[in-house]
């Protein structure tokens, strides 16, 4: 599954970021995930399990701060939520809406000790 | 380091400030980066990059292979093959006359900026050349995984059912063309083309939908020509 390559690059901005700030134990580590990102939330906690343990990221609390997708009509400009990617206007039924927000996936912050 | 110093281990009164890193940082940015980086040597090299993603079986590698039997005394083309196991789609390749470079996944499910950087060298596809990039049969991971590419091809084959669309949309909202293919086998089946159609158009009203058939060599042609008058 895709989401070990997720966990691996998350654990890495982690470094990257704890090397670069010389900051101490990581205590705290937010990620950004929309739901139209194609990240699978409990497939990330299993790789998340199985990738973390030894890493500078043990004993840290990960959490997920869930982006709920924000769509506008091509046709006529009514912003709604769309549930997923075949989501139709809820004003005019149209499809095909702009996605302005709902794909990210981010590593927010990191807190340390 | 600063343990230059005898003092006891009390990790609270250590040299570490406690810190809140604000970084808001994309967790694909590696693979993006490499995508760019891909997509800028193409475009120097005037290379048309085309990434083939479907389900196992659909028929990727025989469109591919038909595909090449009309374009290549047109136009220079090159693939690369992307399975978890064998080489064999790069020997089919191989057969009908094109370079050809093989990259096993070994247990991965999807191909990576940073895999098709490192087949490049090995390829070396020429100036103004077509590049397919067939990658691993699977209709959820490699939506995610920019190859750098400049055209993104979905194909659905009659054989999967019309829903294909809404219960795969990160795959073919991504796509830019979706092929429908193994339209020879409609006689036999009880798919529906117009709610295949529906569903797609649901997903991504702009998407190209093309129907081949493989086999017979239906709309192969019109496939082709989508590559060729844009160069």
């Amino acid at each position: 599954m895709h989401e070990f390559s997720i966990a691996q690059n998350i654990i890495e901005i982690v470094k990257d970021a704890v090397t670069k700030h010389q900051a101490g134990k990581v205590k705290e580590v937010v990620l950004g995930i929309g739901t139209l990102s194609g990240i699978e939330i409990t497939a990330l906690d299993t790789a998340l399990e199985s990738l973390v343990p030894g890493t500078i990221l043990e004993g840290s609390e990960i959490k997920k701060n869930i982006i709920r997708a924000m769509a506008k009509c091509r046709q006529c400009n009514t912003q709604f939520e769309p549930e997923a990617y075949y989501s139709c206007c809820t004003h005019c039924g149209a499809f095909g809406p702009e996605i302005l927000s709902g794909t990210e996936l981010k590593v927010l912050s990191v807190t340390t000790d | 380091m600063h343990h230059d110093h005898g003092h006891d281990h009390h990790h609270h009164s250590h040299n570490h400030p406690s810190q809140h890193i604000e970084l808001k940082t994309d967790i694909l940015t590696k693979n993006n980066l490499l995508a760019e980086r891909n997509r800028g040597y193409f475009q120097a090299k005037n290379i048309k990059a085309i990434n083939l993603v479907s389900s196992p079986g659909s028929g990727k590698t025989t469109i591919l292979e038909k595909l090449i039997v009309l374009l290549k005394d047109k136009i220079k083309i090159s693939v690369i093959e992307g399975d978890q196991q064998t080489s064999n789609d790069a020997k089919r390749i191989e057969a009908t006359g094109v370079r050809a470079v093989q990259i096993n996944t070994g247990n991965g499910c999807h191909l990576d900026a940073h895999m098709i950087q490192h087949a490049l060298p090995a390829l070396k596809p020429e100036d103004g050349s077509l590049l397919f990039i067939e990658n691993v049969g699977n209709l959820v991971c490699p939506a995610l995984f920019d190859l750098g590419e400049e055209l993104r091809i979905v194909i659905a084959s009659t054989t999967e059912g019309e829903d294909k669309p809404l219960k795969y949309p990160n795959m073919f909202h991504s796509s830019d063309i979706c092929v429908l293919n193994k339209t020879d086998l409609l006689p036999y089946l009880d798919f529906d083309q117009e709610a295949f159609r529906i569903n797609l158009k649901m997903i991504k009203p702009e998407i190209k939908m093309i129907e081949v058939s493989a086999k017979t060599g239906e709309g192969i042609d019109e496939l082709g020509s989508m590559f060729i008058k844009t160069i």
